[in-house]
């Protein structure tokens, strides 16, 4: 334990100097994807059930914090927190209508749903259709700090990031995440000693939906626009891939999926490659299931076992 | 102008028809998903994928090697399924014993990577195929004006569904097949080579995706994210359906099609999300899909 907390620590220096050596934006922008890919490991890693909607909630957070930015006079933090309760409350009815049904059926009824939803914004008047929300101001943080300055919003996203990855550490090693995992090993089981399992996988459904519209309320800041690429079912797609490039049910893992696949799109996009970034993404996603199925962080704890452990 | 209660018939049996052929193409997809579903307890993402190679597969067919549509409705959906067979037997196999979801996400990484390269080669403007000559003409009806080739469409896609029901339902290789789903291991024990039915289960099912293709090829624009599109409805059909019979699939794709039509004349706004709508309600009333075994 305490050598995880060494890491910790380290991680943590780490991303508090990180912003004097490398670009805030991109620093903010790779923050906000690995919370989207924690939120996301919540349901695929800890209930073994794979959402293939989670741009839903993205998008949702993304959209209702760029609208109150630009029409409600609230300050950022307050935006946020009516962008991550929006899409809490849209995962609540999704959670209920999904966690009906397992498995493959799971990852089909998310990610029609999740299609309802990029149809309802592509029409809706309030987002701006395909040119989508543009010049969202960051405003003051309370009301005092500005946050048009990235140094100043890298720090935010960086408080922002450290609750939602509380949280769901909390939320894995407490009393309800150990059901969780109780019904992902075995689900029958778990009825029997008389837990209701379509609750906890429904408090669990909407809890990862609320930080996922945390992560995009969050993402709408720093880019100053929410646009249909959050909501399109690509996006579902690539923090699966995070995930799983990191490693599925690894409390890591997607952060450090997320790191790679960020840097890997802001790279590619810059250069000759930049077509190449579905291909090269689609090859992943077959390598990492063929091959690489624990995933980097799952593969090291692999490795330190047999080596250390 | 034909009026009946304030409604304008033209209009009316117009979007039916356009219903009926997306309904067609729902039917054939849901189908092909339905059968690989069956015997592979597997759903096949890259689905929508192998639609949209059947439809430039077509294309390139007439543009290079002078194929013309009548070759291609047969060439094409066998070269697909071969490409379906050789995903099965090198990629899907490896990892028939891991958790399903895992194949789900391979099929998902292959789509990706065929749609990225049509993108690149062809870019995603999307590219056109004529309407067969035989086929050019229309009739007219006391409502409508029929297309030939939309007639053709509607026609061609009954008979293969229900051909495909016949054979699954009806006859020693479709028993062979259902014995497979029920019980694999009885059936090698009696000699059967299952590994053998998968492959070519899951070829076949592949292939109707690429018949598919060439028939939508002439009707709308060949281009890279054709099936993708089209595959995320059809995921919210077989929802609706279950996946408890071939006959649901291919009932439920047709419906689903005509059910858009109509929205598409009452209530335009809603005729993309019409079918995830019924899908909410679906999932409310019967969660198991019209069809589906309580699972």
């Amino acid at each position: 334990m305490m050598k995880i907390n060494k890491l910790y620590v380290a991680l943590l220096l780490l991303a508090i100097v990180a912003p004097f050596f490398l670009y805030p934006v991109f620093l903010a922008k790779l923050l906000c994807f690995a919370l989207f890919a924690c939120a996301f490991n919540l349901m695929l890693g800890y209930v073994g059930l794979l959402s293939f909607g989670h741009a839903a909630f993205l998008g949702t957070g993304g959209y209702v914090t760029g609208w109150l930015m630009m029409n409600s006079g609230l300050t950022p933090e307050l935006a946020i927190l009516l962008g991550t309760v929006a899409a809490g409350a849209l995962g609540a009815i999704y959670g209920k209508l999904s966690v009906k049904r397992e498995g493959i059926y799971f990852a089909m009824v998310t990610l029609a749903l999740s299609q309802l939803v990029f149809f309802v914004y592509l029409q809706a008047p309030f987002t701006g259709g395909e040119d989508g929300m543009q010049g969202v101001s960051r405003g003051h943080l309370f009301g005092v700090i500005d946050l048009a300055d990235n140094i100043n919003m890298y720090y935010f996203v960086l408080a922002i990031f450290l609750f939602g990855f509380w949280l769901i550490h909390r939320t894995i090693h407490s009393p309800f995440g150990q059901v969780l995992k109780a019904i992902r090993e075995n689900e029958p089981r778990a009825t029997s000693l008389g837990y209701n399992v379509n609750d906890y996988k429904w408090v669990a459904f909407t809890l990862s939906a609320a930080l996922a519209g945390l992560a995009g309320s969050t993402k709408t800041l720093v880019f100053q626009l929410a646009s249909l690429t959050d909501v399109h079912w690509h996006m579902s797609g690539e923090v699966v891939l995070m995930t799983l490039v990191g490693g599925v049910g690894t409390i890591l893992g997607p952060v450090v999926g997320a790191g790679v696949i960020v840097t890997m799109q802001n790279y590619l996009s810059g250069g000759e490659l930049g077509n190449y970034v579905h291909i090269i993404m689609g090859f992943i996603f077959v390598l990492c299931v063929l091959a690489f199925r624990s995933g980097i962080v799952g593969e090291f704890q692999k490795m330190w076992k047999r080596n250390f452990g | 102008m034909a009026t009946f209660l304030g409604i304008n018939l033209f209009g009316l049996f117009g979007q039916l028809l356009v219903g009926l052929i997306n309904g067609s193409f729902y039917a054939l997809l849901s189908l092909g998903l339905a059968i690989i579903f069956g015997l592979l307890k597997i759903i096949n993402f890259a689905q929508g994928a192998m639609y949209m190679l059947g439809a430039f597969a077509a294309w390139l067919a007439l543009q290079y090697l002078g194929l013309n549509y009548w070759a291609a409705l047969v060439v094409v959906p066998l070269a697909v399924g071969l490409v379906g067979v050789l995903m099965e037997r090198f990629l899907i196999r490896p990892i028939a014993n891991e958790d399903h979801l895992y194949s789900l996400l391979l099929t998902f990484g292959v789509a990706l990577m065929l749609q990225g390269v049509f993108t690149h080669m062809y870019g995603s403007s999307g590219l056109s195929y004529s309407i067969p000559e035989a086929l050019s003409g229309g009739t007219k009806l006391p409502f409508m004006y029929l297309p030939d080739y939309r007639a053709w469409i509607i026609c061609a896609s009954v008979v293969v569904c229900g051909l495909t029901w016949w054979m699954i339902e009806k006859t020693k290789l479709g028993a062979y097949l259902r014995a497979g789903t029920e019980n694999p291991q009885l059936m090698q024990a009696f000699g059967i080579n299952v590994p053998l039915i998968v492959t070519l289960t899951f070829g076949f099912g592949v292939g109707l995706a690429g018949l598919a293709g060439v028939m939508a090829a002439p009707i709308y624009s060949v281009s890279p994210d054709m099936g993708s599109n089209l595959l995320i409805v059809v995921f919210a059909i077989v929802v609706i359906g279950g996946m408890g019979s071939i006959g649901g699939a291919i009932l439920t794709g047709l419906a689903m099609g005509v059910i858009e039509g109509l929205t598409k004349y009452f209530y335009p706004e809603a005729s993309n999300t019409v079918i995830f709508l019924v899908m909410v309600i679906v999932l409310l009333l019967k969660p198991a899909g019209l069809f589906g075994k309580e699972a």
